[in-house]
This record gives structure tokens, C-alpha cells and sequence, in this order.
């Protein structure tokens, strides 16, 4: 049987290895080219060379985006996470309705980043004008602080799933053990149980670390980049770049910020992993 | 074996089948170009190839169905296909973007004047003596590019303050007390003084959403531009003075502080916002253009009689001459990259618009629209007739210059101080905008032409 699967798994693997094909491969490596080219539409390029690249350096929009998405990630990584966990340990306990709290505060995944955004900015812009703030429009920390609690209220719920799954496989025997040593319930959880759960938390701080980074729906919806592009984070300004400049010039221009976004991405979620993976201790 | 034999059948018929039905779907998907957004689309019967067939990228929301229905007409009298797709508001750039890149592009698209033009000039046919150029009225309404004309404009609109004249008398006033600056700050201070006893205020609120800040940080700031060629003789810059900014200022003051709403809401207020406004009658002026006549006048809310136009005064030049802000940043361009068959049937199409009874008819009533060509049709908008009435009697009209400002992100620069002072009138804050204004503007100019 297994030798049968082995010989015909090329057959299986090929509808979706050219879904792969046409639907990544292909693009990117034309996104890879068309960022050395001037082009308006992507079937007529001219080649350019590193000029696009070379002008990334004196954007200053892209660096100052760069900033604000590193100074978001950074804040949502630790609450998203530390939320979370948190959430997980009070669920693993065994109380009462349990289930259904784990519903509850799963279920805002459930629902698209341009929906939360315009809800979320509905309801800050209603705060800030009850205590009388200027809206979000013109409110550089409001818009930061909003983004941050969009986030954490979208990411928690998926996060303690992942927490809840990691907590549950602490061995019942190991938790008895540190009991019978006289392990105080704090020095349960610090020696214990977070050495134990370091895989989940490698993949959630992988997640948030990704997701903030390449956040793109919840800030159109929620600030638009307002005041004047101040919360306007990596992906986003590389929307504007490409699309809401006019001129052939733009357009390369938009593409080498993409590709050297995807290589920021690649490089700080590989050197976490690396990080987290250390700390992981074997069962 | 009969087991492994049965898998082997059963798996190929399985790839076989997927492949076939991709082959057969992507096979009925080509000839129909898929409309991006939320935009809409009719969809012409499947082409027949051998005369070729016209894509219509339609920038103008308002007037989308009407569109729809007059290239069904030219369907179904000729014979070929029309395809009419209407970007979302604010879309039509990123639209028009993807989907030339697509096989099946555009074959008749627009560009809003010469800023619009540099982006997609060598996507443009040169229409000089093609049919529909010879019936244009004049040359000045064809946008060139040395000898070639690569758009023509087909829509001249006029937009200034639209006045509620009910509103207006149970103030106390006519639209005819109102013939400058001055007078208009008058009856809207006056207005805002009374508003809890009449029940409405002078303006509806000058929304900075993006769905209505284009009424302010475009429209509104032609004007100062506008003096100030005018004082220059100058038809464009690369670097403007801001002459008249003061102008622009009292002006935007008058808007946001005798509106219906808090200034400092004003970030979050939307273009339907400010239309339900005025419909509702909870404001007595509303600046918008003559595209905004069906929208007042759909369902009865308003009659001719109710509404009129007056021009934008802010104080700066001769203001007994000043009429409605008149001019056109639509242009017609015809893809050049298309097929030559498909540009005949483009072209054709053109001409029939202009021409022939249905189009011109569909054009000025249904659409509303004043169109620079020999065989126009009388237009029915009440704003579009104040036009010609003002300019008869010795009014000038103030030409468009906006298609003139650098860039968009101009504009966004402009918007977005104007918000933040809106929020909080600072002499600090003005200057922000004077200088998102005047830096803005050369800093863009030097971006947007390296």
C-alpha cells in the first residue's frame, strides 16, 4: 500500500503543485522582475535596472512607515500574546461554561478586516467625540491605539485556541510531580508549563508577528493612513505607492518596496523562529 | 491487483475530469472582462469577432445605468457589442490599471485632463481626423499632445452653491440678495445666528470623507487658483504663489462654522451625508456641481423651482462678473493597444453618442450632460440651463483648473490640513495648509515631472 501511494504521489501532488505554480511561482517571480522595470501596465515593462531600489532610501514615507509598523508589531505581539495565554490558563481550569467563553472569543476572527475596520472606527470616532478628542482622522495616537485593540480583539481568540491546545498537552504526571515537590502554583506555571507550551508560543508570536507586519485591511478601514500618512504602516504605503501615484515611475518603484518588504518579513520572522525554537525543551 | 487497478482508473478519471473543466471554464471566462469592486456591468452578448467590439470604462457613477441602457440600444441596432463597466468612486485609476494589463482591455476609457494624460499618453489613439473629432464645436475641447489629440472631452459641467430657495425666503431672503462674498457671509451668519428658531443651518456639513472632501480640496481650491492664473495670465505652474489663500480661508471658515454639523466632526462626515442634508432640508446651501441635479430631483424631492445655482464667491476679483465654475476634466481616449478592428468599433460608437438621435438625446436628458459637439441636444438640468443663462447675460464663467494641480497626493496633502484646521482654527493650522498649498505644490510638480 504504502509503495503504491509513494509511486502514484506525483499524480496527487500535481493539481496542487500547479495551483502553486500559476498562482505564486509565476507571480512572484514576475513581481520579482517588474520591480527592476518602469512600467503602467504590467504587460509592457522596460527594464531600469536597481534605480527603483536605489530610491527606496531617500523615500521618506517608507521609512516612516517602516517605523510605525515596527513600533505596532512590537506593542501587539506582546498584548495579543499575553492576552491570550492569560485567557487560556482561566479556560483550561475546569469551570463552568467554559465552551462557550471559548466561542465567544473566538468568534471576531470570523469576521473580514474591512468589516472590523469601518465598525471599530465607528465606534472610536463615537468615543472620541463623547470625551472630545479630535477623530481619528487627525488623532495620530488614537489611530495606533485603535489599531492595537482591532488587533488584539481579532487575534486573541485564534491565539488561545492554539494556547488552550498547548496547556492541555502538559502531562497530567508532570504537574502531579511539581505538585509533590511543593511547587507553589507561580512556580507551576514559570517552570512548568511555559517550558511545556514553548511550541504553541513560537507559532503564535510567528502568527502575530506576521500578521502585524503585513497588516493591511484593518488599517485601510480603520485610519486610511490619516493624519497625512502618519499611521500609514509597510503594506499600505506601498499600496499608495503603487496606486495612488500617477506616472510610469511609480509603479517599479511600488513593486521594489514589495519585494524588499517581502524579504523584511522573511528575514525577521525566520531570525524569531530561530530565537523561540531555542527555548524549546523536548517532552 | 484488481484494487490498485480500480484506484489507478478511478484517479485518472478524476485528474481528467479537472482538467477538462478547467479548460472548458477558462474557455467561457475570456471574451467577458471581469468588472473590479463594486462596479457593474452589462454584459453584451458574446462577441461575434468579425466587427469588432467596444469596452467602456465608464468613470462617472451617477450616470452608470444610463450608459448600460444606451449601449444596449447601439447593440442592438448595429449588431455590436458593448460592454460598459463603471469603476467605483474614487476606484477609476486602480481600476483602469488592472485591467488594461488584461487581455480584453478597455477600448474607450478616460483621463481627466493633462496630469491624467502623462500616466497613460502611450495608451492613446490619436483621434485628429477620426469622425467623432470633426463634430467636436471647438478645438479647445480636444486634449493634445503636440499635433496628436489623444482625448476629447464630452461632458462640459458647471458646479458652484446650490441654494434651497424655500430655505432661503423663510430666512428672509431671495437668491438674488446674494451677489458677492459679502452678502453671502451675511445671510449665512445670520442664518447661524437664528438656526435654532428657523430649524436649519446655511450650510450642510463640508464632509472631509474621501466620498466628499474632493468638493473642498479640488473644487473649492480651483478659486484661488483660478485669480491667480488670471493675474499671472498663466493657464498652469510648477510653482504657485497662493495669492488668494486668504480668500480660501474666510471661505472655508463660512463653510465650517455655519454648517449643520461640529467642525470638529467633519473628518467622518460622508458625500451622502451632506446630500441627505439638503434633501432633508436641514441646510439652506450645498456646493456640488450640476452632475448632483438627479440626485436632488429623483424622487421629487425637489422641483426646479426650489433649487438654483450660484457662483463661489470668495471675495477676490470682479464678483459682479463672476458666473458658475464651468469646465471639464473628462476626456474620452481610445486604447491604442487594442485591436484594429475593435478601435473602428470604437470609434464608431463615438460617433453614433454624438450623432445619432438616441445618443444625444440619452446624453443630455438621462445623463445630463451639456456635450461640446455639433448635434447636442438641448440638456434639461436646471443648473446646466443657469449656466447658459448667467454666461448670456454677461457673467464669465470660471474656467477648471484643477485638472492643473500636480497630483493627487496634492490634493490629499491640502484635504488633510484642511481637516486638522477645521478641527481646531489655529493661525498655526493654516499655515499647514498654506503650506501643503504652496510647498505641496512644487515639491509634487517637481515629483510628478522628473
Amino acid at each position: 500500500m504504502e509503495k503504491a501511494l509513494k509511486r502514484y504521489s506525483p499524480l496527487f501532488v500535481l493539481p496542487t503543485f500547479l495551483a502553486f505554480v500559476i498562482g505564486f511561482i509565476i507571480p512572484f517571480a514576475e513581481g520579482l522582475y517588474l520591480s527592476f522595470c518602469q512600467f503602467t501596465t504590467v504587460s509592457n515593462a522596460k527594464w531600469t535596472g536597481l534605480s527603483n531600489y536605489k530610491s527606496i532610501f531617500s523615500d521618506k514615507t517608507f521609512l516612516d512607515s517602516f517605523g510605525f509598523t515596527v513600533s505596532f508589531t512590537v506593542a501587539s505581539i506582546v498584548f495579543i500574546n499575553v492576552f491570550a495565554f492569560c485567557l487560556a490558563l482561566l479556560l483550561t481550569k475546569k469551570l463552568a461554561g467554559t465552551n462557550v467563553f471559548r466561542t465567544v472569543f473566538f468568534m471576531p476572527n470570523l469576521i473580514g478586516g474591512i468589516v472590523l475596520g469601518y465598525i471599530w472606527q465607528i465606534l472610536i470616532n463615537c468615543v472620541l467625540s463623547i470625551i472630545g478628542e479630535p477623530l481619528l482622522a487627525l488623532n495620530k495616537p488614537a489611530g495606533y491605539w485603535g489599531l492595537i485593540i482591532l488587533m488584539c480583539w481579532q487575534q486573541i481568540g485564534y491565539m488561545m485556541i492554539i494556547y488552550i491546545a498547548g496547556l492541555q498537552n502538559v502531562s497530567d504526571d508532570l504537574l502531579e510531580a511539581a505538585q509533590i515537590d511543593g511547587a507553589s502554583s507561580w512556580k507551576t506555571l514559570w517552570r512548568v508549563k511555559l517550558p511545556m507550551v514553548m511550541p504553541s508560543i513560537t507559532i503564535c508570536v510567528f502568527l502575530t508577528l506576521t500578521n502585524s507586519f503585513k497588516l493591511f485591511d484593518q488599517n485601510l478601514a480603520l485610519t486610511g493612513g490619516e493624519p497625512n500618512h502618519t499611521t500609514e504602516m509597510l503594506a499600505m504605503n506601498i499600496y499608495q505607492t503603487f496606486y495612488a501615484r500617477a506616472g510610469a515611475q511609480w509603479k517599479g518603484f511600488g513593486q521594489a518596496k514589495a519585494v524588499l518588504f517581502c524579504i523584511l518579513v522573511i528575514a525577521i520572522s525566520m531570525i524569531q523562529l530561530k530565537a523561540t525554537r531555542s527555548r524549546e525543551v523536548q517532552q | 491487483m484488481k484494487k490498485r487497478m480500480l484506484a489507478l482508473v478511478l484517479s485518472g478519471v478524476l485528474a481528467v475530469s479537472m482538467l477538462a473543466g478547467c479548460g472548458s471554464k477558462g474557455g467561457e471566462d475570456a471574451p467577458a472582462p471581469a468588472p473590479e469592486g463594486d462596479s457593474q456591468e452589462t454584459e453584451a452578448p458574446a462577441a461575434s469577432g468579425a466587427e469588432g467590439s467596444v469596452y467602456y470604462l465608464n468613470f462617472k457613477p451617477e450616470q452608470g445605468p444610463d450608459w448600460e441602457a444606451l449601449a444596449k440600444v447601439y447593440t442592438e441596432e448595429t449588431g455590436v457589442p458593448v460592454t460598459v463597466v463603471t469603476a467605483a468612486s474614487g476606484q477609476y485609476e486602480t481600476t483602469l490599471m488592472s485591467e488594461m494589463g488584461k487581455s480584453g482591455a478597455p477600448t474607450l476609457f478616460q483621463v481627466n485632463g493633462p496630469v491624467g494624460l502623462a500616466n497613460w499618453k502611450d495608451y492613446c489613439y490619436d483621434l485628429s481626423g477620426s469622425a467623432v473629432y470633426g463634430e467636436l464645436t471647438s478645438d479647445a475641447f480636444a486634449l493634445k499632445d503636440g499635433d496628436a489629440a489623444l482625448g476629447i472631452a464630452y461632458v462640459v459641467e458647471s458646479y458652484g452653491i446650490i441654494v434651497n430657495k424655500k430655505l432661503l425666503e423663510e430666512a428672509g431672503y431671495k437668491v438674488e440678495d446674494i451677489q458677492s462674498f459679502a452678502d453671502l457671509k451675511k445671510v449665512a451668519e445670520d442664518i447661524t445666528a437664528r438656526s435654532s428658531e428657523l430649524g436649519f443651518a446655511a450650510f450642510s456639513s463640508a464632509g472631509m470623507d474621501g466620498s466628499s472632501d474632493w468638493r473642498f480640496k479640488t473644487h473649492l481650491a480651483n478659486l484661488p487658483i483660478y485669480f491667480e492664473y488670471q493675474d499671472e495670465g498663466i493657464g498652469s505652474t510648477e510653482a504657485i504663489k497662493g495669492t488668494y489663500l486668504d480668500n480660501y480661508r474666510a471661505m472655508w471658515d463660512l463653510y465650517i462654522n455655519n454648517s449643520t454639523c461640529d467642525p470638529s466632526q467633519l473628518s467622518a462626515k460622508t458625500g451622502d451625508d451632506s446630500l441627505n442634508e439638503f434633501l432633508d432640508g436641514q441646510a439652506v446651501f450645498y456646493q456640488n456641481g450640476s452632475w448632483a441635479y438627479g440626485d436632488l430631483t429623483k424622487n421629487g424631492t425637489f422641483t426646479d423651482d426650489d433649487l438654483a445655482m450660484i457662483p463661489v464667491y470668495i471675495g477676490a476679483g470682479d464678483e459682479a462678473k463672476q458666473g458658475l465654475c464651468t469646465g471639464t476634466e473628462n476626456y474620452w481616449c481610445v486604447n491604442s493597444q487594442a485591436d484594429e478592428k475593435d478601435i473602428q468599433a470604437t470609434l464608431d460608437f463615438l460617433y453614433w453618442c454624438v450623432t445619432s438621435e438616441q445618443g444625444t438625446s440619452s446624453m443630455a436628458n438621462d445623463m445630463g450632460f451639456v456635450i461640446p459637439f455639433k448635434s447636442a441636444v438641448e440638456s434639461q438640468n436646471l443648473f446646466v440651463k443657469q449656466d447658459a443663462e448667467l454666461t448670456a447675460s454677461g457673467k464669465t464663467p470660471v474656467s477648471w483648473n484643477f485638472p492643473t494641480m500636480p497630483s493627487e497626493e496634492w490634493k490629499n496633502g491640502v484635504g488633510s490640513a484642511l481637516t486638522a484646521y477645521a478641527a481646531d482654527q489655529t493661525d498655526a493650522n493654516w499655515e499647514a495648509v498654506v503650506s501643503a498649498f504652496v510647498d505641496g505644490w512644487a515639491t509634487e510638480y517637481q515629483l510628478a515631472n522628473p
